[in-house]
């Protein structure tokens, strides 16, 4: 038997009709978030108070996340140039892996994770009791009043995330170095400085920027679709997570071939 | 007196599921009317369309002898200064004291100054009887304090029409006699006109002037709360006796 609320249907067809309706219904509240965003003052309170919420309080996930990514980086790629005489150059390798694909990529999975299921849990028990109606009836726009501090916030605060993970994760390699792998220091930091260009951290940060508005998205839209009490904000948080990890993947590839490409 | 919200033949649907299937119902000016009805039958639905939350599947709503079935969102703005909603468990934003609550609607429309609007909001809380509270935030507050604040956040732009769902829903009766007296207070002292969308009885004879029975999607009666109790409409004498009209008593 089927459990409650599930309809007794053609799964691949019902999941397919689904998948295309939901991208299509993001893509009505992202042009929504635009046709709000321009006209009218944004509520710089807001947006501040969004910037802390979802962006300085991400900070010590930040820190453990990007440490350990880069010393256990710099301890595998040790490992691997070690078979061709090239250990000493694994502060570059460092750097470059870190910039260029796991800061960005890591980083937003794991903040996108805390802010995405936060965004969701909070709207959704906005919709379940009548909030967000409320907003409506007493004449706000629920998409200026949330979605778009939320939005503005994050996409400030996500690549700032990254941008310090970045030297973090250089920083970690850096501990690993010195004290297991016993490079001079100063060598692995002209190693980073030689081979890391601008671009590469641009490039990574480029990224970011297009994660945060799809987990934005993503975590509002779930949120304002949310039924059912309880059980219904569970399961629409659930989702957020599951859908925006999802997403920042296959962008992350698409992204990734963009600007390779310049 | 005028009918202030005429709904005409108004139909609306969920899914498969037909909540309103024609309703046609007159409410005049400065009128109380009641909306009873049984869980799910399309009370609080109804409440929503008046105030465009919700769009009707067929039908006309007509406010003050204007068309508005067919207003897009932007253009409900200065009709929702003119009625207001009161939701079932207040709808108070959790993030927000008291003060900030009953604020919101003149802070969002930028007409007035702080002063202005802290007068403002203080005469309320007081018209409420809820002096002191304006510091709280919703989760310190009991049911009763939360629909009393809800009401006075209903009142802010004094508007001519309160919608209220289920305002007595959940309370212990003393407080929910304490509502009933608000409900006609705002009706008397400020000449407001009100849909309370209710299932309490109690609450149905302490504020109605007119009562309306909503069943299987359609308004089965509409008269005084006294042409109400002689009625012998199968159901609403059920529904007024409190007793199942489809069960014997073994």
């Amino acid at each position: 038997m089927l459990p409650m609320g599930v309809r007794p249907v053609n799964w691949r067809e019902w999941k397919l009709w689904d998948g295309m309706q939901y991208l299509g219904e993001i893509s009505i509240l992202a042009k929504e978030t635009g046709r709000v965003l321009f006209p009218r003052p944004v509520e710089k309170r807001l947006v501040g108070y969004q910037m802390d919420l979802l962006g300085v309080q991400s900070f010590s996930i930040v820190l453990v996340t990007a440490i350990f990514i880069g010393m256990v980086l710099a301890l595998q790629t040790a490992y691997a140039l070690e078979a061709f005489g090239a250990k000493l150059y694994v502060g570059g390798v460092v750097a470059l892996s870190m910039c260029r694909e796991l800061s960005p990529v890591l980083i937003s999975l794991m903040v996108g994770g805390r802010v995405g299921a936060g965004i969701t849990a909070e709207i959704g028990s906005m919709k379940v009791t009548e909030q967000i109606d409320a907003l409506r009836a007493l004449g706000a726009n629920p998409v200026k009043k949330l979605v778009i501090p939320r939005l503005i916030a994050f996409v400030i605060t996500l690549p700032i995330l990254v941008l310090l993970a970045n030297a973090l994760g250089i920083f970690g390699g850096y501990m690993i170095s010195v004290l297991e792998l016993k490079i001079s220091g100063r060598f692995y930091l002209n190693n980073v400085f030689d081979l890391l260009k601008f671009q590469d951290i641009f490039s990574g940060l480029g990224k970011t920027v297009v994660f945060a508005a799809c987990i934005v998205f993503i975590a509002c839209f779930n949120g304002m679709r949310a039924e059912g009490g309880a059980d219904g904000v569970g399961r629409a948080t659930t989702l957020t997570v599951v859908i925006s990890s999802i997403a920042i993947l296959i962008l992350d590839f698409f992204l990734t071939k963009l600007f390779l490409a310049f | 007196m005028g009918a202030f919200i005429e709904y005409r033949d108004i139909w609306k649907s969920f899914g498969e599921k037909e909540v309103l299937r024609g309703v046609d119902l007159e409410v005049r000016t400065g009128e109380n009317m009641v909306i009873l009805g049984g869980s799910g039958t399309g009370k609080s639905v109804l409440l929503k369309i008046t105030i465009g939350l919700m769009i009707p599947d067929g039908g006309r709503l007509l406010v003050d002898d204007s068309d508005v079935t067919a207003l897009r969102e932007e253009d409900w703005l200065p009709l929702r200064k003119r009625i207001s909603y009161m939701f079932q468990w207040g709808a108070l934003f959790d993030s927000m004291t008291v003060f900030e609550n009953i604020a919101f609607p003149l802070r969002e429309r930028r007409e007035f100054d702080e002063e202005r609007i802290s007068e403002s909001v203080l005469e309320k809380l007081r018209l409420v009887d809820m002096e002191g509270s304006q510091g709280l935030f919703p989760a310190d507050l009991s049911g009763g304090m939360r629909k009393r604040v809800a009401l006075a956040r209903s009142i802010i732009m004094e508007p001519e029409c309160i919608l209220y769902d289920e305002p007595t829903a959940g309370l212990d009766p003393i407080t929910a006699d304490t509502i009933n007296r608000l409900i006609r207070r705002m009706q008397r002292v400020l000449g407001i006109t009100s849909i309370v969308v209710t299932h309490d009885i109690q609450s149905m004879f302490a504020v109605g002037d007119r009562v309306s029975f909503l069943c299987e999607g359609r308004m089965e009666f509409v008269g005084t709360p006294e042409e109400a109790r002689r009625s012998d409409h199968k159901l609403l004498r059920g529904f007024i006796e409190g007793r199942n009209p489809d069960e014997q008593d073994s």
